[in-house]
């Protein structure tokens, strides 16, 4: 495993570049397929306004997905990623159009531990409303 | 209704082997958009010290959570599944999932806790490789929301 990001290059504090991911009823679709969740609340938006969603909403596992490539992309390895945890506060509302949604992703290390690691802590909003809490990340740098 | 709490530490057997392939793997990245070549080009892998192609780090969710289905679907829980929202998600790496991995997952009940009438669920799995040595562990955090009064 060879992170590009030597530990002894971060400090408590350090910004990883933040990123913006967007997101369609397309990319929904297509995450569907590779996931194997067909669940109808994320691309049916009939089934999605009786159980009472504003919209089709974006699978949590995709807002995951994408919020750790802040990440990944910071370190150059993915295999760096040792643990991994998130808290679905709020989900990513996708209208039928052809903008849709967008995922805001910033991150920093908050803490640095044992063994070349760190804890990096996220934050992931869509329109103006945290999606993700308790989003942290440990990493193994160089 | 509040579900048994008798069924916490629960283990199901595990399932039979999941096997990665190169091509999932590539299907998973191109559908979160991600270009990194760790996930699509073995030479690059390796030149990160990977013996194939990686997988994204909630890839293994795919395989996790149906794999709970042995759980959501335990006739005798009683889960109300159409009313299951995820709550939290957390995974822990030994190492990473790769092409070629065969993986089982074992999934245990860790806790049961009733809130304001929403059942609360976590379900441990345990994945593990051919040789039977620990790939990653998932947490899934279900919340089953309170039905409304009729």
């Amino acid at each position: 495993m060879t992170a590009k990001i030597a530990y002894l290059d971060v400090e408590v504090g350090t910004e990883l570049p933040a990123q913006t991911f967007g997101v369609t009823r397309a990319t929904l679709v297509q995450y569907a397929g590779a996931s194997g969740d067909f669940n109808p609340i994320h691309w049916n938006e009939k089934f999605a306004k009786e159980v009472g969603l504003p919209d089709v909403i974006a699978h949590g596992m995709f807002t995951m997905a994408e919020a750790i490539r802040v990440v990944t992309d910071w370190t150059g390895d993915p295999g760096a990623v040792v643990e991994y945890g998130v808290r679905f506060t709020k989900p990513v509302v996708v209208p039928n159009d052809d903008e849709g949604a967008t995922i805001e992703v910033s991150g920093k290390v908050a803490v640095k531990l044992d063994d070349n690691t760190v804890r990096v802590d996220l934050v992931a909003m869509s329109a103006g409303q945290k999606v993700l809490g308790m989003s942290r990340a440990v990493v193994r740098l160089a | 209704m509040a579900l048994d709490q008798s069924f916490v530490g629960r283990s199901y057997p595990p399932t039979d082997p999941y096997e990665v392939g190169r091509e999932k793997i590539r299907e998973f990245a191109e559908a979160v958009g991600d270009p990194n070549p760790a996930y699509t080009d073995p030479d690059a892998a390796k030149a990160l010290g990977h013996p194939d192609v990686i997988a994204p780090p909630t890839f293994v969710f795919a395989i996790t959570f149906k794999a709970a289905g042995q759980v959501v679907q335990d006739p005798q829980l009683g889960l109300d599944y159409s009313r299951v929202v995820h709550g939290d998600q957390k995974f822990v790496h030994r190492r990473p999932v790769r092409a070629g991995d065969r993986l089982t997952v074992t999934s245990t009940i860790e806790a049961i806790k009733s809130m304001a009438g929403n059942d609360i669920l976590d379900i441990r799995g345990e994945v593990r490789d051919e040789a039977g040595e620990h790939v990653v562990t998932a947490w899934t955090k279900l919340v089953s929301r309170a039905a409304e009064e009729a």
